[in-house]
């Protein structure tokens, strides 16, 4: 069973086509990861399963169901953490989750959130006084709040320190084992590699490889490899080139 | 509790009491504002008229026809006169005050008992005090009244200037704390992704536009309330018609302006759009719509765009309400057009509201 499906997605801004024909399937209950350089097209093709964008063309199904037709039931059914979101922060822990809490019918109790995000000592605490790991937390807890069946999370550990992104992955990897669904973008190879079954390396709007990582790793002509065995991140410059994509 | 728009007006609730200077523009602000005009306009009737008498024995320039005595005279004769407040003056010490607006007006002695007065006839106390010196020093030098006239003081309250302020203070103050409580933080929240993160849960939109309005609307009867009473008891500011319709116009001020506000706010993505359309809709209000000086001063050529202002009409009907004790029929006018601005602000932000 399909948990996402898309075809031939395509989406252009006025000067730079951001999706070009792209097609995903994401199987119910696997963690699949999006790589890509800058401006690739990851954010964008997420927001479009998110439904927070819309694609020129394509055809998108999350959880069997069409955005324009059952919003409402696919978002009481997705959790989504955002690259730039800042919290509220005049408002404490404990109440931002309780806001996000009550836009959907169902969902995890604020303490058993609490404790699956490692918050509970810090429940009173203004979001404005937390370290960037903890709002971190905080931003996916509110992903979490709804019993989510689909997680998006885009770039969820950019800027984090090592054991906030080790906190994070148990975390991830909970949700997992409770028969959840992830999506997530990341420029971390080795995250990739602990978190993901499958994983896409999109470049120009398009799907350039696919497989689990041990697949892709192996996919790699020997001779790119001079001096160790082949990683994830070989694969990434092979296919991706060296050049710098600032945007 | 777990209702969402419950939820999103506490979130509005907290906002505003997390933050003092929020709660110091919205209660402390207008109170101190009535308070200092209050207290240099309201009893400003009672003051006496300062003019200065030019003195011939410092002053250089007085002809030897002058008699020395006379300017002391004159300063004797004048403040006798309750109402006048004279000095002897040098010329350079006359020409400093009436520049400076210490004095009124220079009574200059000349020849045979005559005298001259120096004022700018653009100052209107200066032609008040012209005249009353005048009154005084004519009957002194022995000119009779062709008759007594009756005078019948009126000092109620109600007609002073601070009676005229307060109710522009407090239309201001409902209509404009929406825009910085309602429009800036819609503002802040979009430049923080914080509407679209919203926007990706089933929260239901009209929620979270009502509770901008609601968590604005529950401390409008403290706001309201501190600055009328406050007026009414220590400045005895009158409240002549009915309280119910007074609450009836302050809360649909405020509603109209929570809709400007979210009309202002629906469209901008950082602190300088947002910071901008704010002054845009506040600045010309502030001026034009009567709070601290009668919008009847502007020409007629653009008093239709005057009066069609949200703030002029709240203005407006407040002044009916408190200060001439009228009706509703007396105030259909401006709530027809608080309701019209409140109405297309509305349905305009629902139609472009950016929900990213």
């Amino acid at each position: 069973m399909l948990a996402i499906r898309c075809r031939n997605l395509r989406k252009r801004y006025a000067d730079v086509v951001a999706v070009d024909g792209l097609d995903l399937d994401v199987r119910a209950g696997e963690c699949f990861g999006l790589l890509g350089p800058n401006g690739a097209g990851k954010t964008t093709t997420i927001e479009i399963l998110e439904g927070l964008n819309r694609p020129d063309e394509g055809e998108v199904e999350v959880l069997g169901m069409r955005w324009g037709r059952h919003d409402h039931q696919l978002r009481q059914k997705l959790g989504i953490q955002l690259q730039e979101t800042q919290l509220n922060e005049k408002l404490t822990v404990e109440e931002t989750l309780r806001l996000f809490r009550s836009f959907y019918d169902e969902g995890t109790a604020l303490d058993a959130v609490l404790a699956r995000v490692q918050l509970e000592p810090k429940r009173h605490a203004h979001v404005g006084k937390l370290s960037g790991g903890q709002k971190q937390r905080l931003s996916v807890g509110c992903a979490l709040v709804g019993r989510p069946a689909l997680l998006f999370l885009d770039e969820p550990t950019t800027g984090l320190d090592p054991q906030s992104r080790r906190q994070l992955w148990g975390l991830l990897e909970e949700f997992r084992r409770e028969g959840g669904t992830i999506l997530l973008t990341t420029h971390y190879m080795d995250e990739a590699e602990v978190l993901c079954d499958r994983l896409a390396i999109v470049d120009h709007g398009k799907i350039i490889a696919q497989g689990s990582p041990a697949e892709l790793t192996a996919s790699l002509p020997p001779r790119k490899v001079v001096s160790h065995n082949a990683t994830l991140e070989d694969v990434f410059m092979s296919l991706t080139g060296r050049h710098l994509r600032d945007e | 509790m777990s209702n969402p728009f419950v939820q999103l007006t506490l979130v509005k609730l907290r906002e505003y009491t997390r933050e003092p200077e929020a709660m110091f523009w919205v209660f402390v602000f207008p109170v101190l504002m009535t308070c200092a005009l209050g207290i240099a306009f309201s009893d400003s009737g009672a003051a006496a008229i300062r003019v200065g008498v030019l003195s011939p024995s410092t002053s250089l320039g007085a002809g030897p026809s002058t008699p020395l005595g006379a300017s002391a005279g004159l300063v004797a004769t004048l403040d006798a006169d309750p109402r006048i407040d004279a000095t002897a003056l040098s010329p350079e010490q006359a020409a400093a005050q009436l520049r400076d607006g210490a004095i009124a007006l220079v009574v200059v002695p000349g020849a045979g008992g005559a005298v001259g007065y120096r004022f700018d006839r653009t100052r209107p106390e200066s032609s008040v005090a012209r005249f009353t010196v005048d009154e005084v020093l004519q009957r002194a030098s022995g000119r009779a009244d062709a008759f007594t006239p009756a005078d019948d003081l009126v000092a109620l309250p109600g007609s002073r200037y601070i009676d005229w302020l307060v109710p522009g203070l407090l239309g201001m103050n409902v209509m404009m704390t929406g825009l910085w409580g309602i429009a800036f933080s819609i503002g802040m929240a979009r430049t923080k992704k914080l509407i679209k993160r919203l926007s990706a849960t089933p929260m239901r939109r009209s929620h979270f536009l009502g509770a901008q309005v609601a968590g604005r609307l529950v401390f409008l009867p403290i706001e309201a309330g501190v600055l009328i009473v406050f007026a009414h008891y220590v400045f005895g500011v009158p409240v002549r018609g009915s309280w119910l319709l007074l609450s009836g116009v302050v809360l649909l001020g405020a509603v109209s302006g929570a809709a400007l506000s979210l009309f202002v706010a629906s469209r901008a993505r950082s602190f300088e759009a947002i910071s901008g359309l704010i002054n845009i809709a506040i600045v010309p209000m502030w001026i034009l719509s009567g709070v601290f000086f009668s919008s009847s001063h502007f020409p007629a050529a653009i008093q239709p765009f005057v009066q069609a202002l949200p703030l002029t009409a709240l203005n407006d009907a407040l002044r009916s309400v408190m200060l001439a004790g009228d009706g509703f029929g007396a105030i259909a006018h401006e709530v027809a057009i608080l309701s019209a601005w409140t109405i297309v602000c509305f349905g305009l932000t629902l139609r472009i509201f950016r929900w990213q």
